[in-house]
C-alpha cells in the first residue's frame, strides 16, 4: 500500500482524535499528581495543517517558543514534538516549580529540566495510549530542549512531514490550572512505515 | 514606496526596485537569495529540503532545492535578468535540536549543501552566506543594494 499524509482520510483523523484525548487525559493526570492540583483539559484540535501554515501555528513565525523533541524506537519509529508560547513554558514551570517568574527571560537549567521532564511525561502519556491502541511497544528518548522563532522549531516536524507530503499532522491541546491557561502544540511524526503500520493496527488501513 | 514581500515555507516569490523580500524564522531551512546589481531584480526561496527525487507527493517544487532554485533563475529571467549577471547569498540551514537518527541527520548541511551545488550548476556565483548554528533566523531582502539582513534571538543582527 502507498500512502502519504496528504490522503489521510477522515476516519484516520477520528481515530487520532480520540487517540490525543485518551492521551492528554492521562498525561494531565499524571501533571495534577506532580503538582498537587486540579487541572482541566479540553478535548484537543486534531487536523492536518498545509506545511507553508506550520510556522503561523503558535500566532507568527517570530514568536518565540519552546520546543521539545523526542525520539521514538520500538515497534514504532519516529519523533514527539510539543511546542508552547514562551508565556504557555512559564505558566507550566510556575506551576511545577511553584515560583513567579518576572519577564521572559531565558531559563535557568532547572527550569528547562523541569520543561524537559514535563516533555517526558506528556509522551510518555500518548505513547502509552498509543501503545494500549495498538498493542506496539515505544520507547521515548531522552528530550531535548531548543528556546526560539516559532518558525525554526515548527521547522523541524514540517521538514519531517514534508518528505511525504504537503501536510502535516497536528494536535493543539489546551490544559487550564484555574486561571492559567497552557496552549501545548503536539506533532507525532512517525516514519512512512510506521505510519502504515499504526493506520494497519488502528483498524483504517 | 518599498513593500516588504513576504515568501513563505516552501515558497518563492521575484520583485523589482524598490520592494524587497523577507522570510521569517528560518530554522533548518534554507533561504536562498539571488540578485542583479544593475536591474535591481532580487528572488528569494525558502527551501525545505535539499533533493525532490524519491519522495513521495512532490507537487510542489518550492519545497526543494533542485527543483526549486531552477524555478527561481527561470522567474528572475522573466524580469529580464541575464543568469550571467545573477548572484546568490545564502542564509538557515540550522540545526535545531541535535538529532540522534541518522536519517534525519542535519538536514540543516544538506539543505546548504544541496543550496551550493545547485547553485554551482546553474554557474551562479555565491557572493556571503550565514548558515549553520543551532539558532532561527529572520531574513530581509533588499534590492536597492543587494544586502541582506539577519535577525536572531538573542544573537543579534547583522547584514550580509
Amino acid at each position: 500500500m502507498s500512502l502519504s499524509n496528504n490522503e489521510i482520510n477522515e476516519m484516520y483523523l477520528d481515530v487520532l482524535k480520540e487517540l490525543g484525548n485518551i492521551g492528554t487525559g492521562n498525561a494531565v493526570s499524571a501533571l495534577a499528581m506532580m503538582i498537587g492540583r486540579k487541572i482541566n483539559m479540553k478535548v484537543p484540535v486534531v487536523k492536518m495543517v498545509k506545511l507553508q501554515e506550520v510556522p503561523e501555528i503558535l500566532g507568527g513565525a517570530e514568536i518565540p517558543v519552546v520546543g521539545i523533541l523526542l525520539n521514538v524506537e520500538g515497534d514504532i519509529e519516529g519523533f514527539i514534538m510539543f511546542v508552547m508560547s514562551q508565556a504557555s513554558a512559564h505558566l507550566l514551570v510556575n506551576m511545577l516549580v511553584g515560583t513567579t517568574l518576572n519577564g521572559y527571560s531565558e531559563f535557568t537549567d532547572i527550569e528547562k529540566s523541569a520543561l524537559m521532564e514535563i516533555g517526558n511525561i506528556l509522551a510518555g502519556a500518548y505513547l502509552t495510549a498509543l501503545s494500549s491502541l495498538t498493542g506496539f511497544k515505544m520507547i521515548q528518548s531522552v528530550p531535548q530542549l531548543a528556546e526560539d522563532m516559532a518558525g525554526a522549531i515548527l521547522s523541524f516536524p514540517a521538514i519531517q512531514f514534508g518528505g511525504t507530503g504537503d501536510t502535516a499532522l497536528y494536535i493543539e491541546t489546551e490544559i487550564f490550572e484555574e486561571s492559567s491557561k497552557i496552549i501545548a502544540d503536539f506533532f507525532l511524526i512517525p516514519t512512512i512505515e510506521s505510519y502504515q503500520k499504526m493506520l494497519k493496527a488502528l483498524g483504517v488501513a | 514606496m518599498m513593500e516588504i514581500i513576504k515568501v513563505g515555507m516552501a515558497d518563492l516569490n521575484v520583485t523589482t526596485y524598490p520592494n524587497a523580500l523577507t522570510t521569517l524564522g528560518l530554522g533548518s531551512c534554507v533561504g536562498v537569495c539571488i540578485y542583479d546589481t544593475k536591474t535591481k531584480a532580487i528572488g528569494m526561496i525558502h527551501i525545505m529540503l535539499p533533493y525532490s527525487w524519491g519522495v513521495k507527493n512532490n507537487t510542489n517544487p518550492a519545497k526543494f532545492a533542485d527543483t526549486g532554485i531552477p524555478l527561481l533563475i527561470e522567474k528572475m529571467e522573466e524580469l529580464g535578468v541575464a543568469k550571467k549577471n545573477m548572484v546568490a547569498k545564502l542564509a538557515g540551514g540550522a540545526q535545531m535540536f541535535e538529532v540522534t537518527r541518522s536519517e534525519f541527520m542535519n538536514i540543516g548541511k544538506r539543505n546548504v549543501e544541496a543550496a551550493k551545488k545547485v547553485l554551482q550548476d546553474l554557474g551562479i556565483s555565491i557572493v556571503a552566506e550565514d548558515t549553520g548554528g543551532n539558532y532561527g533566523r529572520t531574513i530581509i531582502f533588499y534590492s536597492e543594494d543587494g544586502r541582506l539582513e539577519i535577525k536572531t534571538i538573542g544573537k543579534g543582527t547583522k547584514t550580509i
